[in-house]
């Protein structure tokens, strides 16, 4: 186990910290799943681009929907495509293994090399579907029952789960996993990553988004509080929009980026005037 | 150092196994922490941990077994200066006069002191109320029991070291003990939706049509199935007033997420005040009673019933007959908790949520209403233990 191995440590768009490459080199290592919690816009999908990147490794995505069943991840036989080209006779329907379509889980066991296979959100899914897939991710390996043939991955895929804490895991999942939690960056982890996104932008500017930005996340009764994917979003249309000054008021520009609910546009409003009142 | 640790988190209900045990020291071996104390808080939160609520378990049981290491590797840079983060509710007994005499120290004055005393000092110290060390009552050194911030000693000047994480205590938010909000307590609720398949077969099964037209040699057949529908039936009786006041605001969010929750057949919700009698009320301010016997008549054993109170009431008021307040006119006149045992004999499953600590749920009135119903503290922990009670068959 001590032959030296790649280290992840982060890459020039994605900014890590020190914890959070432990846990990424702790899964590379251990082979485990790693699985990563926090609040949504933090950046947990992104970590998946950013090793396949670093590590230069074939990235695989596996979105989970609320109806994705564990089974769509391995393969689908695809019955009525068979069923339709029977009626024509012009391909062969007798080789099921056409008909065989392998899944993001598939392709990543099926790959020749070490790919990352990302599959996002597994929270969004029934309760059962992690426990669903525990055998498939600790063995790396699954039959397809149509036609007996035995899918194995031959490097291992590094696995990252995302969860946005909806719901709990199973704990036997759990405890197959390396666990990371993304904390929302401090104000100076934030510049740097705004500064990664945005380079050339003004520093004032930044600096005005910036202390408008972590306002109006302090602010109480907001239901969805904006986080980093929604502060560069708007710094991106402030710069499109050529605005030159920001401050905290009723017309604040663009502020559809960073709150997306009416009842949080409408809570936004109601706490400046009242702060205003209460100000003066 | 390992195998303490494991059982000091172990100590805490962090789930930690052989399993993760195992892992950690693998990783060790791949030299993951690179032979520093800072790699292995990260590698062991990494492997130890699954899920944010156990961070802050985390981060104390590491202060708690790798005290002495920190204190070898102070002694270190400017830098280390931070100020102490005293949890104040572990103040010790400290002599008035120690307290007030600490109380007027000020910042600068400390950080001066604190270097005349660096000066002396020649070795570690640990314990007394002068000198830089571990848990003295010094306002220097850390885990001290001073009786205001002091200047912290100890830890690495590079970055955030792993002690001082764990000090920080970041992740106490993230404790599932503590009260909650009403998103979490309606996901908690989440828990108690069931689905079933009744009434007409309305939505096409693709399943079942793909299967059976295959079967039939690819003569279409279709499939239906009636729509799932959720099935879960629950009664919410809730103490109001009096001692219950202090977690109204607590109460009426419970309420507000049970009442949004969607995925319920039937909700129902019904006040009382102390302790349930012949009647319970359709509103806070009890109008619209409704006898408790019609209640368990409409309502069959199959509806899940939460009861939430303090349970805490004068002992004639839960065991003498017509312990009541309010005057009843007609003449049931049963004890409190004979009503309560109704209640709890005729549904399947319930559960009693109860806001105050548990610690004070012993030699009163509750430990009575404990007997009879299942009681569970009104946290995140509390209510999902419910929930998770509430759905066992039976």
């Amino acid at each position: 186990m001590s032959q030296p191995f790649t280290r992840f440590q982060g890459t020039d768009r994605y900014l890590s910290n020190e914890s959070l490459e432990s846990a990424v080199n702790c899964a590379l290592v251990l082979e485990r799943p790693l699985l990563i919690r926090g609040e949504p816009g933090t950046g947990k999908t992104l970590l998946a681009e950013a090793v396949s990147e670093a590590l230069g490794m074939k990235l695989i995505r596996w979105n989970v929907k609320s109806t994705t069943r564990a089974q769509d991840g391995l393969y689908v036989y695809d019955t009525v495509q068979r069923l339709y080209d029977s009626r024509f006779q012009d391909k062969d329907v007798s080789d099921i293994e056409n008909y065989i379509e392998l899944g993001p889980m598939g392709k990543a066991f099926d790959a020749d090399e070490r790919v990352v296979l990302l599959i996002d959100e597994i929270d969004k899914a029934d309760v059962e579907f992690p426990n669903d897939l525990l055998n498939e991710l600790d063995r790396m390996r699954f039959v397809i029952d149509e036609t007996q043939r035995e899918v194995a991955a031959k490097q291992r895929p590094f696995v990252l789960i995302t969860s946005n804490a909806e719901k709990e895991l199973p704990d036997a999942f759990l405890r197959r996993c390396v666990f990371h939690f993304i904390d929302f960056p401090t104000p100076e982890l934030m510049e740097q990553i705004v500064h990664v996104h945005h380079p050339e932008m003004e520093a004032s500017l930044v600096q005005q988004a910036m202390e408008t930005f972590y306002e109006i996340r302090s602010m109480k009764r907001l239901r969805k509080r904006p986080s980093t994917s929604e502060l560069i979003d708007w710094i991106a249309v402030l710069k499109a929009a050529g605005v030159t000054d920001v401050k905290l008021e009723g017309n604040l520009p663009f502020l559809g980026a960073l709150l997306k609910k009416e009842q949080d546009l409408v809570a936004f409003a109601d706490q400046l005037t009242g702060g205003r009142r209460w100000r003066s | 150092m390992f195998v303490p640790f494991i059982y000091e988190l172990r100590a805490r209900e962090v789930p930690v196994g052989a399993t993760e045990a195992v892992a950690l020291a693998r990783a060790l071996e791949a030299g993951l922490h690179e032979n520093s104390l800072d790699g292995f808080y990260h590698v062991a939160r990494a492997i130890l941990i699954h899920s944010e609520r156990h961070l802050d378990d985390f981060d104390q049981a590491f202060l708690k077994t790798f005290r002495g290491v920190e204190v070898e590797a102070k002694k270190l840079k400017d830098e280390l200066f931070d100020w102490l983060k005293e949890a104040r509710e572990n103040l010790p007994e400290l002599t008035d006069e120690e307290r007030a005499l600490l109380e007027e120290l000020d910042p600068e004055e400390l950080e001066r002191l604190f270097n005349e005393r660096m000066e002396e000092q020649k070795e570690k110290h640990q314990g007394g109320n002068k000198w830089i060390g571990t848990e003295g009552t010094s306002p220097f050194g850390h885990s001290g029991r001073a009786a205001r911030q002091g200047i912290r000693v100890g830890g690495k000047g590079k970055g955030r070291s792993a002690i001082k994480t764990a000090d920080a205590r970041l992740y106490a938010g993230y404790r599932e003990d503590l009260t909650l909000d009403v998103r979490q307590m309606q996901l908690a609720l989440r828990k108690l939706r069931t689905f079933t398949r009744v009434g007409g077969d309305e939505e096409l099964d693709l399943e079942g049509t793909i299967a059976a037209t295959a079967k039939n040699a690819g003569e279409l057949e279709v499939v239906t199935q009636p729509p799932r529908r959720p099935n879960t039936r629950v009664i919410l009786m809730m103490d109001v007033g009096g001692s219950m006041d202090p977690f109204a605001h607590l109460c009426s969010r419970l309420f507000s997420a049970t009442k949004k929750s969607s995925h319920f057949k039937e909700l129902r919700t019904y006040y009382f005040h102390n302790c349930v009698y012949g009647r319970v009320y359709e509103t806070e301010r009890f109008t619209d009673p409704i006898r408790v016997n019609d209640l368990l008549h409409e309502c069959g054993p199959h509806y899940k019933l939460i009861m939430v109170g303090d349970a805490l009431m004068a002992p004639y008021e839960l065991m003498s007959p017509g312990g009541s307040i309010h005057w009843e006119e007609d003449g049931e006149r049963a004890e409190g908790i004979v009503w309560l045992m109704r209640l709890q004999k005729h549904f399947r499953r319930s559960v009693w949520l109860n806001p105050e600590p548990q610690k004070y749920w012993l030699g009163n009135t509750i430990e009575n209403i404990a007997s009879v119903f299942d009681m569970y503290p009104l946290t995140l922990d509390g209510l999902g233990e419910a929930t998770t009670h509430l759905m066992k068959s039976k």
